[in-house]
């Protein structure tokens, strides 16, 4: 069986496809992965034989097939041979939390990139900018595995020059290397990415307690990853950009929805504070209970949908994730494609039952 | 045997730990039975307890009519006496859990000490509160006197202390709670009865099932609904396999008659956390891959995923789903039940099935699990005898004659 490709598509716009079209090339697109999935994955088969699905379908976006994300925790499904693995990529969980494994080989790893690149070349501009990295040197050093952190570090980093870390390997705010930077870039448009919580813990905090504003002209601030540790702080969006702006100034905040089991669909978010799926991938918001596709405004669970994956089956995930579906191709910031909002995680259940008796202390 | 000593614990009913009284009483004994039936009354007088059915079905097991019947059962057996301190571990998250351990070991004539979990569910608030209230009661003291229910952290050196000064520790909580357990010190002649990890099912009639009237079919998912979602189909009673009798075509009416009803029944209650539907998603996904003898699989929108199995294969019951999430099998006999059980079934729920047939299989073969097969609806039901154990004779002595 001959692998998709899907190169051509990095010459469509990302973000310029209307509904209509949009929707039966993806769907196209994400059939064909659903066939090359079942043809070289067996628990990815399985899981479809069970549910009566025929793979060989030709099926409209809603009804692709998707996996819940939780899946890639506790198998290893991939549809290569394991001698092709190139990069093996992890969630970024906690201790003692059991982490994605995602195995990428090489074609998937460089349309990964390229896909990325559409992306980051739309919101940075053709030159790359200064980067300032927020987040310590350390956490991208064992590149035999990649955490979710220093895979997004790493990635994202491609987008810059001069990349220089705003933390020390204590996570503490590096001044001396802040200022330097800031020195040498006195004028320039700068690019700033780190992941929101570390940015609030190390960061805006810590700037904030030293009563320190940057002096920033101009750029952009890339954020993105979990927010249910800002929660926890009750932090929303709002109080973080508030945050923010006081101690950098001028800056364009942007943060992003993704995650590192489908790396290549990135949702980054437009001047309207809303969530854009591109070209190459695209959302659906289920109905909590039925798990049907949700009207636009009703809150429900995301599932992301991306080309990207080829060498795993992860081209259409059902996340953990709540959100409401804003519209599509109608944002007033101009920007074609679905466009929606985070609310957050669905809540852990707590468990009825009778084997728990003797709770483990955490 | 050490005595008990004051120890860093919550008391949440009764006084000092060190002030227990240890001095055993025979089963069934008339302070027991008069303090559990008060009790019964108390809480059943409380409007609050409405909205919780676990804590009727509690109140209504130790209402007065019922211990009197269980009484006359023991009656044969005069010579027995409590066996002294006995110390419950209850579980975490059955609420009523614990009321029913500390009935049963006062029925057993032994003083309790009862561990509930950190969870304060408003069912233990209020069992708790009615105790209290009888125990400063004129003619209660006795009983009273036996009863501390307390609440600690995982704590080992306390669980440790308790265990060397008990005559008999009830440990529910399953296979890792007991293990763990078992390795801290007990006094020499201390008796465990342990609930390991069980697996239950349920046996239906096809034809039994087609037969019965609307209202029939209706208190039998009921009866099924109780027995499965009021503990998240977590309990080891709740059936994870539901097995059919019949010939294919009668079954697969009868399955849409009773799963009809079990899911009109679920969509007219407030709907389940939206985690429930995930976990059961991908737990469907995960047997997917890890089980060979599933074929298909029906859902009833997210509320009952029902997997049907090619054929039961030993060790299916590690495959267990929670929140509504079945195994079926289409057999001819229940006989067929010999290729899956082992010493882990507990529970068997029948409908149309004769429960003498199942039960001289399981004696007459010599199956090494089931010891319990009740009508479906009466899963949860606690009693004195208990996943195979008669817990009045097991927390109790005999003093011989002869």
């Amino acid at each position: 069986m001959k692998a998709p490709d899907f190169s051509r598509w990095l010459d469509l716009e990302p973000y310029g496809i209307e509904a209509s079209r949009k929707s039966a090339l993806l769907a196209g697109a994400l059939c064909e992965l659903t066939r090359w999935h079942a043809a070289k994955c067996d628990a990815y088969r399985r899981i479809m034989a069970v549910q009566g699905i025929d793979s060989e379908a030709v099926l409209p976006l809603e009804q692709v097939p998707y996996l819940p994300v939780r899946l890639f925790k506790e198998f290893d499904l991939l549809s290569i041979d394991w001698s092709e693995t190139y990069k093996t990529m992890t969630s970024s969980g906690t201790t003692g939390q059991q982490v994605s494994k995602i195995y990428l080989d090489r074609a998937t790893a460089s349309f990964q990139t390229k896909v990325l690149s559409r992306l980051m070349g739309r919101l940075l501009g053709k030159n790359r900018l200064p980067m300032l990295v927020v987040d310590s040197p350390g956490t991208v050093e064992d590149r035999s595995a990649y955490s979710a952190r220093g895979a997004g570090l790493l990635g994202f980093s491609l987008y810059g020059q001069d990349v220089t870390y705003a933390l020390n390997a204590s996570m503490n705010l590096d001044l001396p290397a802040i200022e330097a930077f800031l020195d040498r870039h006195r004028d320039a448009p700068i690019f700033i990415f780190g992941f929101t919580f570390i940015m609030w813990l190390h960061w805006v905090l810590p700037l904030q307690q030293l009563g320190k504003i940057l002096p920033i002209q101009s750029g952009i601030l890339l954020h993105g990853g979990g927010w249910k540790k800002m929660h926890d702080q009750a932090v929303d969006d709002e109080t973080f950009r508030m945050a923010l702006q006081s101690c950098v100034g001028g800056l364009k905040i942007v943060n992003y929805y993704g995650m590192v089991e489908q790396t290549g669909a990135l949702f980054l978010q437009c001047e309207e504070g809303w969530l854009h799926a591109p070209t190459y991938a695209d959302v659906i918001i289920r109905d909590p209970y039925t798990f049907a596709v949700a009207e636009i405004g009703q809150e429900g669970i995301i599932e992301v949908l991306s080309i990207v994956p080829l060498s795993y089956p992860g081209h259409a995930l059902l996340t953990e994730d709540l959100g409401i579906l804003l519209g599509e191709d109608d944002c007033p910031c101009g920007r074609l494609g679905k466009y929606f909002q985070v609310i957050g995680r669905v809540p852990e259940a707590e468990v009825r039952g009778c084997s728990d008796t003797y709770e483990v202390r955490i | 045997m050490k005595c008990v000593s004051d120890l860093p614990v919550e008391v949440l009913v009764g006084g000092r730990l060190s002030e227990i009284e240890a001095k055993p009483m025979q089963p069934y004994s008339y302070e027991a039975v008069a303090f559990l039936a008060e009790l019964s009354q108390g809480l059943l007088a409380n409007p609050a307890i409405r909205t919780y059915p676990d804590l009727v079905g509690f109140a209504y097991w130790c209402r007065k009519a019922n211990l009197q019947r269980l009484a006359r059962d023991w009656k044969s057996q005069r010579q027995r006496i409590g066996r002294g301190i006995a110390f419950h571990i209850a579980p975490g998250n059955v609420p009523v859990n614990f009321a029913f351990s500390l009935g049963i070991g006062l029925l057993a004539g032994n003083a309790n000490i009862v561990r509930v979990s950190g969870k304060r569910h408003p069912q233990t608030s209020l069992i708790c509160a009615e105790i209290d209230r009888i125990a400063k009661q004129l003619g209660h003291e006795r009983v009273a006197s036996m009863i501390r229910v307390i609440l600690y952290p995982h704590d080992d050196a306390i669980t440790a202390a308790l265990s060397e000064s008990c005559h008999a520790r009830i440990l529910w909580g399953g296979d890792t709670t007991i293990a763990h357990l078992r390795t801290l010190p007990v006094s020499p002649r201390c008796v465990d009865v342990v609930f390991a990890d069980r697996y239950s099912l349920c046996v239906m009639d096809a034809s039994a099932v087609l037969a019965a009237e609307k209202e029939a079919v209706e208190a039998l998912a009921a009866g099924f609904y109780n027995d499965v979602f009021v503990l998240d189909q977590n309990a080891c009673s709740s059936p994870y396999l539901v097995l059919w009798r019949g010939d294919a075509a009668e079954v697969d009416r009868a399955m849409l008659r009773f799963w009809g009803a079990v899911e009109h029944l679920l969509l007219s209650k407030p709907p389940s956390p939206v985690m429930h539907g995930l976990d059961k998603y991908a737990h469907l996904c995960r047997i997917s891959v890890l089980l060979d003898s599933c074929v298909s699989v029906t859902r009833h929108q997210n509320l009952i995923y029902r997997v049907r199995l090619r054929e039961l294969s030993s060790g299916i019951e590690h495959y267990k789903g929670r929140y509504g999430f079945f195994f079926e099998a289409v057999v001819k006999s229940v006989e067929s039940l010999k290729t899956i059980v082992g010493e882990r079934y507990q529970t068997v729920t029948c409908f149309g099935v004769d429960p003498e047939e199942i039960i001289s299989l399981v004696v007459n073969m010599g199956w090494t699990g089931i010891d319990r097969v009740v009508p479906v609806g009466k899963a949860l039901d606690i009693g004195v005898v208990w996943d195979g154990y008669n817990l009045i004779e097991t927390l109790s002595r005999t003093v011989a004659d002869c």
